[in-house]
């Protein structure tokens, strides 16, 4: 009995375990072991060497820059997307007004609407999205610049990507374009688990809107805030910021004019695809790997609180 | 309507351990706001100004799309001067020049290939591991359960530098079936993270009747337990469908061979080649060619869709 127990097990974990560990976790370690040599990733041959890539990282300045823009990334898109998020759900979902002979509590007129039409990016390539973005931008004929004339503003009519100045907000912006109705839809689901009694107390009490949604929502909804702010700091380190840039901004090393979008996901790719510089390129990502881990640590002490039960 | 998209009823129990207020499986009416006795002005305002806010951003969200179904149907001149404006004859072969010069119909073949494979391959691999983990007790269990779940939230970019080479003594890069292997690989953590909680849930008794009338564990987990997962599987099998169809990093390093390119690394293929021959009206074809699909089933399975991608961040 034991015996095919055990048998059972193993042939049931042998193929994920054998596929995860040969193209996941055996390449993660090969990287941590690789940032200690000098290995080119052309030829087969390389040498132990210590400490020194991780030297040259503190000189390097353009490492430097792609640490600033994926940690400016990391900090502001999150905070944009999930307050934007946070204010349309409690809008869809709690900020109706009471009508006659309607349920007592609702969203306002058209929220299932606005639920679909907000969630349209989260289903499309971001690659699709980025070539898009990419066309609206264009300073001489792309769409938001043409909108702009066409309102009267035709004095300003900025080099979107191509301008040191904007093109890092610019690739902000299109990250939070395709993730706020994504948010908006996960906090509906939260909020519409939130008991009634609690919002009809507080009408009571008096609380207008605002009150409500500090003393109330908010609170109730924190823990899904806070994985959903983890989850999404994930991608704004990874592969989201690396699509974006990689395929959005100008420039020769494909991080925009002057390294002004560089990030470092792309900077690892960079690094070890097309410089050769394959053992280099391994310890950009262990830095990477540092800064998520630590933004996830932050979010997750920022956000120890008591739990509360309902 | 507004409310019933509560995120789908396996979550309950993985949600408390990880973070999530815990949310009652059933459906309810949704909270909302009573203002009753708000009073005129100040409410108003405040009325109008969130609804603008509403309209608003659902309007920046539709406008880019649809300028680029119009921008997809004008000639190149019109794509020039008159950004807005709608074309003057609908121009169809920009349709027809994207799907055959352009490659748009190879882009299709491929993606399909790589996704139907792998897709299958997901599920199976995962369901599989997943239900061992959640239902059997043996030395190691949390070990192999946390270094799945761990790959989560590691950066992928890191692991793809050696990976290529792996891959390449393999003999698997640029290839199509290496490209599924990869993708299954990195579905993997989700997958089995979503699953265990999913295959904890289900009762026990069912199996164990299947096992005392003489089914093998092999068999009562194919006849028996997968069935009863069938609400699991088809949320997690939605948002590993999105995210292998609309993968671009993983293919942007590891499948370099023109020939093979799936449909996100194509389109940005075709932007520069296109961008080199001026032809933009072709290349928004294509675009949109991707865009409406996915849009299309979007809007038929909205609330499994939804359903399946929320599931995904209540980790």
């Amino acid at each position: 009995m034991h015996h095919g127990k055990y048998r059972f097990i193993a042939g049931f974990l042998a193929a994920p375990l054998a596929l995860y560990a040969l193209f996941v976790i055996w390449p993660f370690l090969q990287a941590v072991y690789y940032s200690f040599t000098d290995w080119t990733g052309l030829s087969p041959e390389f040498a132990v060497t210590g400490l020194r890539n991780y030297e040259r990282l503190l000189d390097d300045e353009i490492f430097w820059k792609s640490l600033q823009h994926s940690v400016a990334l990391v900090l502001l898109v999150p905070l944009v997307t999930i307050a934007l998020a946070l204010f349309f759900a409690f809008m869809l979902n709690v900020g109706g007004r009471r009508r006659r002979g309607a349920a007592a509590v609702t969203g306002v007129r058209g929220s299932a609407f606005y639920k679909i039409v907000y969630f349209f990016p989260q289903v499309l390539s971001i690659a699709i999205v980025a070539l898009l973005f990419q066309f609206a931008y264009n300073p001489n004929n792309g769409a938001i610049n043409a909108g702009l004339r066409a309102v009267g503003l035709g004095s300003v009519q900025p080099d979107w990507l191509g301008d040191p100045d904007f093109a890092l907000w610019s690739v902000m912006a299109v990250l939070v374009w395709c993730t706020v109705g994504f948010f908006v839809v996960l906090f509906s689901a939260g909020m519409s688990s939130i008991p009634l009694d609690f919002y009809e107390a507080a009408l009571l009490d008096g609380a207008g809107r605002v009150t409500t949604f500090f003393r109330i929502t908010l609170p109730l909804l924190w823990d899904t805030v806070q994985s959903g702010w983890i989850y999404m700091g994930i991608l704004a380190l990874g592969a989201e910021a690396f699509a974006v840039v990689q395929i959005m901004t100008v420039g020769a090393n494909g991080g925009g004019p002057d390294y002004s979008t560089t990030v470092l996901p792309l900077y690892v790719y960079v690094k070890a695809f097309r410089d050769g510089q394959a053992a280099y390129a391994t310890t950009i990502g262990v830095a990477l790997l540092v800064v998520t881990l630590a933004f996830a640590a932050v979010v997750m002490r920022l956000g120890r609180r008591e739990r509360l039960e309902f | 309507m507004e409310t019933t998209d509560t995120p789908p009823p396996p979550a309950p129990d993985a949600v408390p351990r990880h973070g999530v207020p815990e949310e009652p499986p059933v459906r309810k009416v949704g909270p909302g706001g009573r203002r009753g006795s708000r009073g005129g002005g100040e409410g108003r305002t405040l009325n109008a100004f969130s609804h603008g806010m509403l309209v608003l951003w659902a309007f920046m969200v539709v406008m880019p799309l649809l300028w680029a179904v119009m921008t997809s149907f004008k000639t190149d001149r019109e794509i020039f001067t008159a950004p807005w404006s709608l074309p003057a004859a609908p121009q169809f072969e920009n349709w027809a020049r994207a799907w055959g010069q352009a490659h748009m119909s190879d882009y299709f073949l491929n993606t399909i290939l790589v996704v139907g494979g792998s897709l299958t391959g997901t599920m199976l691999l995962g369901s599989m591991a997943a239900y061992v983990l959640a239902r059997f007790d043996f030395p190691g269990n949390r070990f192999l359960y946390f270094l799945f779940i761990g790959g989560m939230s590691f950066p992928v970019i890191l692991a793809l530098v050696p990976l290529f080479y792996v891959l390449n003594n393999l003999a698997l890069l640029n290839t199509l079936h290496g490209l599924i292997l990869t993708y299954i690989a990195y579905s993997l953590p989700f997958t089995v993270f979503f699953l265990t909680a999913f295959f904890r849930t289900l009762p026990t008794t069912v199996a164990e009747a299947a096992l005392i009338d003489g089914a093998s564990h092999a068999r009562t987990f194919f006849q028996v337990m997968l069935p009863m997962a069938r609400p699991g599987l088809i949320s997690v099998g939605i948002f590993n469908f999105l995210g292998q169809w609309n993968q671009y990093m993983l293919p942007t390093v590891l499948n370099t061979d023109p020939e093979r390119k799936v449909l996100s690394q194509g389109l940005v293929q075709l932007a520069v080649s296109q961008g080199y021959k001026g032809d933009w009206s072709g290349l928004f074809a294509g675009l949109v060619m991707a865009m409406l699909p996915v849009l299309a089933a979007y809007i038929v399975f909205q609330r499994q869709v939804v359903a399946g991608l929320t599931a995904g961040a209540l980790k």
